[in-house]
Order: C-alpha cells, then structure tokens, then sequence
C-alpha cells in the first residue's frame, strides 16, 4: 500500500464534503488525510485527499469519485511534481528547566511559538509530513499535552493551474 | 400558455407540476402526506400528468421502474417525508443497481424544521446518498424547475439511474417567478458517450482475429437501444452471443448464435464458452459476481474488450485489454465498419471449429427439467406454458428466486424490452408494482407478472391500484409454499435443514383466489398440469380487471444449471451432481 494524494475540485455546494468522504467508506477505501476550502473561483472548493491504496485500486476509487456528480475535476498529485504542507500545533510541557532545550527545537525546525505559559508553550509548524513528526519525536520526551494536525494540503509545481484548467475544459463542453 | 422565456409567479408546487409537465413526465406513482401535500393540489389539476395513487410507496418506487424499463423514458415516484420517503429506499437502491431511470419526488419537512427531528423528518438525500446517481435538497422555489430538470437529465443520460428531489414543504408554499426552459448547470457531468477511434479499431482487429469469440451482452445494449446495431455486428461477424439476465430480449432466442444466458444459473453452452473463449467482447455490461463466478477463473484464455458507458466498471473486476468509453449504440455503430474495413483487408478467422464445438455443447447439455417425482406440478412447466401461450411480444415482470431464474430460462425472449426484473438488488416483491408500472407504460401491451408465493405476499397490495386504476395486468403466481431458492440452497449446502422457509401458503393461508377476489381481481387456481393450458388462456380472457393465477406447484424442483455461489463457472452442475465433463472435448 502506497500513500496517494488526489486534489479534487468540487462545486461548492452543502454536502458535497460528505458525498466525496462518504464514497471512500462505502467503497472500502481509508482516508489518511483530507482538507478541504475555497479556492480562487467562490463557486468551487478544492479537497486534498491522502489515501492508500494499491495502484489498480487507486484507478477504481478516482473513477467512482469522477462520477460523483458535484466532482468537477481530480488530479493525483505526485510528491516529485507537488508542494505538499500540513499545519501542526502543539502543546508541550515546558517549565524553567526545561523551556530552553524545547526553543532550540522549535528554532530547528524554523517553528513558532504561538502561546506561552508558565508550565507549557503552543507550537506552531508548518511542513511536510514528514518534517512535522520529526519535530514530534524531538518534542516528545518534554511531554505533548495536546495537539492538532491539519490535512495536508497540496498544489503541483510549476505555472500551470488544475482550477483553471478545469473551468476552460467546463466552458468548452457547456 | 406561457411561451419560453415568459415568466409568472408560481408556488413551488405549482412550479414543481409544471415542470413535470415539460420535462414530459405523463405519469407518477405516489402517495400524498403532510409534507408533500402542497404539491398534491396543483396535481389534482394537471391534464397531462395522470397521478396513480399507489397502496405502498415501495410500490410506486417499483411501478416507476417497470414503467422506465418498458418505455425507456423516465419513471416518476412521488411519496411525502420521513418513512413515505423511507419506504422508497428500496426501490431506489434497486434502480441504482440496475440503472433504471428514476426520479423520485419527495416532500421535506419545511426548512426551519430541518434538523430538529420534526415529526416525520428523515434526511432522506443523506439516506439516499450511496444509492442514487445525485439527488437535491431544493433550498428554494427558484430553483425547483432546475432541480427537476437536472433530476431528468441525469436520470435518463450516461449511465441511467434514479435522482432523488427533496423539497421542503415551504419550499412548495413560497411563491417565485417560472421560468422554462431553466439553466441546468451542470460542471462535473460529462458522460462520454462517443468513443475512441483508436480503441475502437483495436477492437476490431482483435474481433477479426479471434479463433473463439463470444459477444457478452448486458443490459446497457437495452439501454442505449442498440439492439438492430447488435444483431447487425453479430450477423456480420457470426460470433456467438450470451445476453445476462438484465439484457434478456437484446437478442432473439431463437437466433442460432444466441446462446443464451450465462451466469450462476445460465446454461452450461453460454458459460462455457465463456469459459473457453478466447475473446470476450462485453457491451454494457459488468462482470458482475453472478456471471463470472470465481473471478480470478472467469474466462482464464480470454482477451477483454470492455465497452461501457460508466468509465469505473471498465477494469473493475476483469482488467480489461481493450477499454473503450461509450454509449453501447455508438459503440457498435463506429464498431460494425471497423470490423467490416478488417475483413476487406483479408483478415478474418473462420469460426467453424468454434460452432461445432458450442454446437456439440448445446446438443449435449440442453436446458431442461424434469417433473417432480411426487406428481406435483411442475413450476418449470407452468412458466414454459406461459412464455410460449402468452407468446413473445408479452411483457414479463419477475419477482426474485427460482421462480425469476425459470422465466429467465424457460420463455424465450424474441424482443427487447418484454423481461423486466431486478438483477442487480435481487428485491423479492418487484413483480406486481413493476408489471402495473409497465403496463401503465405500455396498455397496449398483454403484461404477466411471474411471482412467487413469497415475492407476492411482499407487494400484492398493488392489485388494488391495478384495480381501481383500470390496470389489467395478469399475475402468475408460481406458489411452491416456501422460499424457494432459499430452501434449494438449504437443500444443497445445509443439509437439507429447512430454516424457516415453509411459507405455508399450501395451507391456503392466504388463500391467494380469495386475495385475490378482495383487491378486486379475479382470482384462478390450477393445480394440475392438464389445467395449466386452459388457466392462462382462461386469465388472457379477462381484460376488464387484473388476474391472479395460483399456480399450485411442488417445493422440490430446482434451479439449474448451477454455479454454486464463491466456486469457479468450471465447476458448473448441469443438474445435481452432474458436472459437464469437457475435458473429452479438448
């Protein structure tokens, strides 16, 4: 099982986050990751879903979501060919002793401490996935009180744009 | 009138009517209540939409099917929130595996009780979500002419299937200009239905090439109305053909390439061809886990070309080698010149060896029955009386179980749309409301349901709709007191231990002549198989009012051929017991 990110652009209409996460529960697949919000176009939404999955299988879950009437266009995105970031925040225990060793960490990782307390700090992180639970493992041993992850969110690199591809690809079959 | 383009205030309700109107919808099937009950007045008022009030709106939901896969336009069902819209899940998931165009109408409580478990709320587009093609939750009376003419577009184009329209009750109260024809905007529907031209005369190569080719054909033929283009590239190339069980009547019976159905109760020639073809050319159709069996033995020798207007079932479960995107009528149209521009080229393979080979096959292993030992009638019997006495241009309706299998098997299907039946969901009860829907459909046509004893106490209900309405349908009710094929696999794989499968209807318990006499019907028992002849002609006699025929039969008779469920189409029964044995013919 491999990890695959599709970017979906969807009409931006109630229910439509449901109709898509929906369809991976009923046909068997499991979503690892997804992230959903507005893009350039106030009339679509653009979800960015990891999922993992096998190839042919991956091919089966892409055209069921195709079908979905609201699904406008679907686009996997490569690691390679796309910038992908996820937002972390994170609370670690953090008093007089040990403060000092968790802020070279958060500089490590170019963080940001976005709330400070007596006896714990919030930090907070930007990266791929991978960099984020590296700076987790860093940042255990002080002790996570709590934390949040956002999905991943993902655009392919270069000039080219999927929003406005798909908008011309709508214009030229209306 | 109100020409395109004008406008005038409507209420939702009326909006709604009015755009049934234009979208040509001549009929619904429903049942007012409450949230619905807006729509109901200007309904009352229509003269071109006939409202069949239905006794159970499962009823209507099947009755809108039988109505769409008789006409091939789309059926309407209407029912009011919570369980009216409830009852029409069934049907709905049934469309949805079949593909049958349906839009279904269903009342919502108003808007500012959604969410607050109102009285008879139910989230019915949550509810409805897995098995529609889309549906709507119309937010305001503007947009309903475009929630309904949407609804039909995506209904009746691309792959058919049922779209489900919710509408507040306030919605149907509030008051917005009509206009029609409205903007139906659609940014993510694009069914292709054209296909590839490239695929296409691969296709064609391989067509000419192949030593045994089979035409495996579902129901997508009869639903792009391909059949003259089907029987234009069979006759061309002299292939054999299988038709499943959704696409009986594609392809006349009586054609010498037809093989007949395939399939966990096709015939032992149709599966076994497949078996050993070494091209298989499916035409809307899905390798579906009643014809293929245990996939990964389906068709071991055969190269796949897939065409199917639903670009997720090409690759699904068989990997196809040549997938072809599009409407199964466009398919053959672009096919048939290919196909003819190989054999101009000299490239054709003679398939003689082939047809001795299903020819000797067919010879051997014939579909046959046997009557019951104990003297009983003889189910297989009945249904064969009642195909060859009804004759083909008859519409037949099924329920689901040995019985349906037998219609499948023992009437011979000369032209399309006359087999109506629920393949995919297997609902017992679709018979009865699904033959009063065709024959809504089509008066002009003589229509038999053939139920069992089970199906029919399911959905009988409707013979009182069928009686009130002027709805002349004949039912034959193929009545061996039990679930059959739940009792013929208790029979086979639980040691003959029969859980909860007598039905008792031998006991008369119901008496299905005086049931029948109660809705209205008249009602005729045949018990014995010298009176059979003389029940259907004596029920093709009465056309002032719907007719029940109890058909008594014997609880033993089976269904075969048989591929027992999860085992390989290899392993085929011919009958109990009986395996083929091919090997000799290698």
């Amino acid at each position: 099982m491999t990890t695959h990110t599709l970017s979906v652009l969807v009409e931006n209409k109630p229910g439509v986050l449901a109709r898509v996460s929906g369809l991976f529960s009923r046909r068997g697949f499991n979503i690892e990751s997804l992230a959903v919000g507005p893009t350039e176009h106030p009339e679509i939404s653009r979800i960015t879903i990891l999922v993992s999955v096998e190839g042919t299988a991956l091919e089966q879950v892409t055209k069921q979501l195709n079908k979905l009437i609201n699904v406008i266009k679907i686009v996997e995105l490569e690691d390679a060919a796309s910038v992908q970031r996820e937002l972390l925040l994170v609370k670690v225990r953090a008093d007089d002793t040990t403060r000092r060793g968790v802020l070279e960490t958060v500089e490590l990782f170019r963080a940001k401490v976005v709330d400070v307390g007596p006896e714990a700090l919030t930090i907070e992180v930007t990266g791929q996935p991978a960099k984020l639970e590296a700076m987790l493992r860093m940042l255990d041993p002080y002790g996570i009180r709590e934390m949040v992850q956002s999905g991943v969110v993902a655009l392919g690199r270069g000039p080219r744009s999927m929003t406005q591809a798909a908008l011309r690809s709508v214009e030229r079959s209306a | 009138m109100d020409g395109p383009g004008s406008s005038e205030n409507l209420t939702g309700a009326q909006a709604l009517v009015r755009s049934l109107e234009r979208v040509g919808a001549d009929v619904v099937f429903g049942i007012p209540g409450g949230a619905i009950l807006p729509a109901y007045d200007p309904l009352y008022d229509s003269t071109r939409v006939r409202h069949i009030l239905v006794r159970h709106e499962q009823g209507a939901g099947h009755a809108a099917e039988g109505y769409a896969q008789a006409t091939g336009k789309v059926g309407v069902c209407m029912a009011t929130s919570g369980p009216g819209a409830t009852n029409l899940v069934t049907p709905i998931a049934d469309a949805y595996m079949d593909s049958v165009p349906i839009v279904a109408i269903t009342g919502q409580v108003g808007r500012a009780f959604i969410g607050t478990d109102a009285f008879q709320e139910a989230d019915i587009s949550g509810i409805t979500l897995p098995i529609t093609k889309h549906n709507f939750l119309v937010q305001s009376a503007a947009e309903v002419p475009q929630a309904i003419a949407a609804a039909f577009h995506l209904a009746s184009t691309g792959r058919p299937g049922p779209v489900l329209v919710d509408v507040p009750k306030d919605v149907l109260q509030e008051r917005a200009p009509f206009a029609w024809p409205p903007r139906v905007d659609l940014p993510g529907y694009r069914p292709v239905t054209r296909p590839h031209g490239k695929q296409v005369r691969e296709a064609a190569r391989l067509i000419a090439s192949a030593r045994r080719p089979v035409l495996y054909v579902g129901g997508g033929v009869l639903k792009s109305r391909a059949v003259a283009e089907l029987r234009q590239l069979a006759e061309l190339t002299g292939i054999p053909i299988v038709t499943t069980l959704m696409a009986r009547g594609a392809f006349p019976d009586s054609h010498r390439q037809h093989l007949g159905m395939p399939g966990m109760h096709g015939n032992v020639t149709a599966v076994t061809a497949l078996q050993k073809a070494d091209l298989l050319i499916a035409l809307g159709t899905r390798f579906d886990d009643r014809v293929t069996g245990k996939l990964d033995t389906f068709a071991p020798g055969a190269a796949i070309i897939h065409a199917d207007i639903d670009p997720a079932e090409i690759g699904k479960n068989r990997i196809a080698d040549v997938p072809i995107v599009g409407d199964a009528r466009e398919v053959l149209v672009e096919l048939i010149p290919a196909v003819r521009a190989e054999y101009e080229a000299g490239s054709r393979v003679d398939l003689t060896g082939w047809w001795q080979q299903l020819d000797q096959w067919r010879e051997t292993y014939p579909l046959g029955y046997e009557d019951p030992p104990d003297g009983a009638l003889s189910p297989q019997y009945v249904i064969e009386r009642l195909g060859k006495i009804a004759g083909p241009e008859t519409i037949f309706a099924a329920g689901v179980g040995q019985h349906q299998m037998w219609a499948s098997q023992f009437i011979s299907y000369e032209n399309p749309y006359t087999w109506l039946n629920s393949g995919g969901a297997g609902t017992m009860g679709y018979a009865v409301p699904a033959a009063m829907g065709a024959k809504v459909g089509r008066p002009d046509k003589l229509v038999w349901a053939i139920d069992g004893d089970g199906c029919f106490q399911m959905t009988n209900q409707e013979l009182a709709t069928c009686a009130i309405e002027g709805i002349p349908i004949k039912v034959g009710v193929i009545n061996n007191g039990n679930l059959g094929m739940v009792r013929q696999w208790q029979a086979l794989f639980y040691d003959e231990r029969y859980s909860h499968t007598d039905l008792s209807t031998h006991k008369l318990i119901p008496d299905f002549v005086k049931l029948a006499d109660a809705l209205g019907c008249v009602g005729l028992r045949c018990e014995a198989k010298d009176d059979v002849d003389g029940a259907i002609e004596k029920a093709m006699s009465i056309n002032d009012a719907p007719v029940v025929v109890d058909f008594t039969v014997g609880k033993d008779a089976m269904v075969w051929p048989m591929v027992p469920a999860g085992t390989s189409n290899d392993d085929i029964q011919a009958a109990r017991g009986i395996r083929p044995a091919f090997d000799e013919d290698e």
